[in-house]
């Protein structure tokens, strides 16, 4: 049986969950780790931390996230953000992480992803990928390119070609992002979670866009996820993880039962 | 040795992340070793073997860090005994991930592809279907507990030895039990609350394993 996976992700800057978190009863809402096992007793099935710190110096601070997370939360995580070289993915993976996601630093050097799945495993790799909408081309088909340092860069990479050359090198999960959706809570891109979901057999992540209960079903049900990623919708307290499992479980998509 | 918290070895053989399975046991109260200590593991009142990652380099590693005998041994004086996920495949004659590389052997047959035409690889939560309720490493989780899965290949076995499994679209080797060795494809120490009971599960295990002797 598939089981839809509903993933929270936190954005942390130097060590500090940024974006507004307004969670009841946590001594200090900019934690991390309190988040992260505050969500783990809602019945979240993954964390995702995205590391956003601009100061490439900095690993320590991440480092010690997983570290601490590994010692207060029970389920899987995924640390994203910074990693360049497989030196960097063995230090969160040795600190605790499952898994480590690669972006920016797998197009520049596609060899990367190889190399940290061939000493750790290819379940341990995610590549994220930043996607954006090219428009219809002449046959009225869309494309969508890979973009890169924070969704500024458009790398000229179509982004199905792209996800399939990774599939080659050893990759566990897509974590795919539409720029075009992002922020918007309006909504994932279906067309473009579609396409990547049918285009590879590994999992693929939804992510960008979710403002609704709803969309994350639109994410299962219409685009055929593996797992639904969401931050804003958690964070404010407006849903928790539970709302979540039970709007999928209503819609006939299979999860593991909410805890809460 | 502190009796209330039973010396519990996991092996350390220099592959991914090992930590997870360490921090898992010390919070159900164990003391936890990560250790490549032959001297430590012959101590040990239960052995845990971690695996993540493929099947030929984590054989490998486990040679080369010449873990292999006193895991052996352990197995062989009837320790309590847990692999988990490749640390469960390892335990069979082979594996078509890493053809020509022999496993360990102490467990008879050989850990195969998921099938064709599913998502590989299964990375999700997934329920057990118990086959042998009797199994005291799922004592309180034999209703349909949800653990975590991570895997592209699973061992195909004789029935007599599986004590649970998980549908994937097929029935999937999830638990195998033969007296005190235990393995799970799933990650215990990755299943929040089911996982926690099931590490409970072993201890209490290791703890009567040790009045035994």
């Amino acid at each position: 049986m598939k089981t839809v996976r509903v993933i929270p992700c936190l954005d942390v800057d130097d060590g500090r969950v940024v974006k507004g978190v307004n969670f009841v009863g946590l001594r200090d809402a900019g934690d991390p780790v309190e988040l992260a096992a505050a969500y783990d007793r809602q019945g979240a099935d993954e964390i995702v931390f995205l590391d956003i710190t601009a100061s490439a110096h900095d690993r320590d601070t991440i480092i010690e996230l997983a570290r601490h997370t590994a010692e207060e939360v029970f389920i899987p995580f995924t640390i994203g953000g910074g990693i360049r070289s497989v030196d960097d993915a063995r230090a969160l993976l040795r600190a605790g992480a499952d898994k480590v996601s690669v972006g920016s630093a797998a197009v520049a050097r596609p060899e990367l992803v190889r190399e940290i799945a061939d000493e750790f495993g290819t379940q341990c790799v995610v590549v994220s990928v930043d996607a954006k909408s090219n428009g219809a081309g002449a046959d009225g088909s869309t494309s969508w390119n890979v973009y890169v340092k924070g969704g500024r860069e458009d790398t000229g990479i179509d982004a199905l070609g792209w996800v399939r050359q990774v599939a080659e090198l050893g990759v566990g999960e897509i974590l795919l992002n539409s720029m075009d959706a992002d922020g918007t809570k309006a909504g994932f891109d279906l067309e473009l979670t579609r396409a990547v979901v049918d285009a590879v057999e590994m999992p693929v992540v939804a992510s960008g866009g979710a403002g609704t209960l709803q969309h994350l079903v639109d994410g299962a049900l219409i685009a055929n996820a593996d797992a639904v990623l969401a931050a804003s919708i958690f964070h404010f307290g407006e849903h928790t993880i539970a709302d979540a499992k039970r709007a999928l479980l209503d819609a006939g998509v299979a999860v593991r039962p909410p805890t809460a | 040795m502190n009796g209330d918290r039973p010396l519990v070895a996991v092996l350390d053989y220099g592959i991914g992340n090992l930590r997870s399975a360490q921090k898992a046991l010390e919070r159900v109260g164990a003391d936890a070793r990560l250790t490549a200590d032959a001297g430590l593991i012959a101590d040990a009142a239960g052995v845990v073997l971690p695996g993540v990652g493929h099947f030929g380099t984590c054989m490998d590693q486990l040679r080369a860090t010449g873990l292999e005998p006193p895991a052996l041994d352990a197995i062989e004086s009837g320790l309590p005994f847990l692999g988990i996920c490749v640390g469960m495949q390892m335990l069979f004659e082979a594996s078509e991930e890493a053809p020509g590389v022999p496993g360990m052997g102490v467990m008879p047959g050989t850990v195969r592809l998921l099938p064709d035409g599913i998502v590989r690889p299964q990375m999700q939560w997934n329920r057990l279907d118990v086959q042998r309720p009797s199994c005291p490493l799922l004592a309180g989780l034999t209703d349909g507990a949800w653990m975590y899965f991570v895997h592209s290949y699973a061992p195909d076995t004789d029935d007599g030895l599986v004590a649970a499994t998980c549908d994937y679209p097929t029935p999937i080797t999830a638990v195998v039990e033969r007296g005190r060795l235990w393995a799970t494809q799933f990650h215990p120490e990755k299943s929040g609350d089911a996982g926690k009971r099931l590490a409970q599960n072993f201890l209490a295990a290791v703890r009567a394993d040790k009045c035994r002797r």
